[in-house]
């Protein structure tokens, strides 16, 4: 291609005004050997631009992080909720098991045999308690004749009173 | 949609999508990531994305939009990406040197070029785009694009001739 041809297309280039068909053009020329010194310049831009243009993109990119993601998270909905039936169901018994009252007859011997003897210990304290209680009620009946006995001395008080008068009038 | 007709839809533009985001992130990392998102965004819409006539420049848009979030929140915080990563190291010392010599300093210069700019070169120099895709991809009207592309390529040839003619800096 002639110089004069080439020099036009650059500047042609340098306006942004070239046709994809002639930058084409200009990337073929300069794509040759030999390039006058004073076109230098551009010749490393298109050794640039050539050899960006080969770049590529080689990493992997996973594309079934959506689909294979949504029916993982899917899963591990159905597991949680899977596990708060249980929990529940678990806690239902354990309650149910704990308000069930155990009658005498579902005892053993030896446990019976434990049971009545606490229940004897129980009564024979409680029957003390009651004594007791009645040894205070005698108590109690001393304190109200103690009071009785100081209202007699108030009387003996009112007595001395009187008497104290009558010898002052005389 | 399955995942083959997701892939064969999405295959002509992914290498698309990551060269964008790695011209406005710059680390190689941070782009595949990028692109990763996008391309996960993509696949949980596909019922959605099924309806459009264009999804190449719906995600280049999407990928734009998505850059320049990361870039704003990167400046918010403060932090200035790394750059030390953005070569591939699997290439041979003498291949290396040769791109550090020459073709790095296009990059170095692309760089520099504002955001919206470094979006049109990209688009336009390397993805070969027509202006009009460019100016739908980027929400703005053709004449607008061209002051900005040839603004961009002025500058980077300016900056190109400068360095190439005095040696490094």
């Amino acid at each position: 291609m002639a110089l004069i041809n080439i020099e036009q297309l650059l500047e042609k280039y340098d306006n942004a005004e070239t046709s994809l068909a002639e930058e084409a053009q200009i990337r073929a020329y300069f794509a040759e050997e030999d390039v006058p010194a004073h076109l230098e310049s551009y010749k490393l831009l298109f050794q640039y631009v050539s050899q960006t243009k080969q770049e590529q993109f080689t990493k992997d990119v996973p594309l079934l992080p959506k689909a294979f993601g949504t029916k993982r998270t899917k899963l591990y909905q159905w597991i949680s909720v899977a596990a708060v039936a249980v929990l529940m169901l678990g806690a239902y018994f354990q309650v149910n098991q704990m308000n069930q009252k155990t009658s005498l007859n579902d005892l053993s011997q030896e446990q019976l045999m434990a049971y009545n003897q606490t229940m004897e210990v129980f009564n024979l304290v409680s029957s003390k308690l009651n004594k007791g209680t009645n040894h205070l009620g005698a108590l109690n009946l001393v304190s109200s004749k103690l009071n009785e006995g100081a209202e007699n001395l108030i009387h003996i008080k009112e007595f001395n009173k009187a008497t104290n008068r009558i010898i002052k009038n005389k | 949609m399955t995942q083959t007709d997701f892939v064969k839809l999405v295959l002509p533009f992914k290498d698309k999508v990551f060269r964008l985001a790695k011209r406005l992130l710059v680390s190689k990392e941070e782009a595949e990531d990028a692109t990763q998102e996008v391309l996960i965004k993509l696949w949980n819409n596909k019922e959605k994305i099924e309806g459009y006539n264009n999804v190449e420049a719906f995600s280049m848009t999407m990928t734009r939009n998505l850059c320049l979030d990361r870039l704003k929140s990167k400046q918010a915080q403060n932090l200035k990406i790394v750059h030390s990563n953005y070569q591939d190291h699997n290439v041979s010392l003498q291949k290396q040197l040769e791109i550090n010599d020459s073709v790095d300093w296009v990059s170095k210069i692309m760089e520099e070029l504002p955001d919206q700019q470094k979006i049109i070169v990209q688009l336009r120099d390397i993805e070969e785009y027509d202006f009009d895709e460019i100016a739908k991809v980027l929400e703005m009207n053709e004449t607008a694009v061209r002051v900005a592309l040839s603004r961009a390529r002025k500058t980077i040839r300016e900056k190109l001739t400068k360095k190439h003619s005095y040696g490094i800096n």
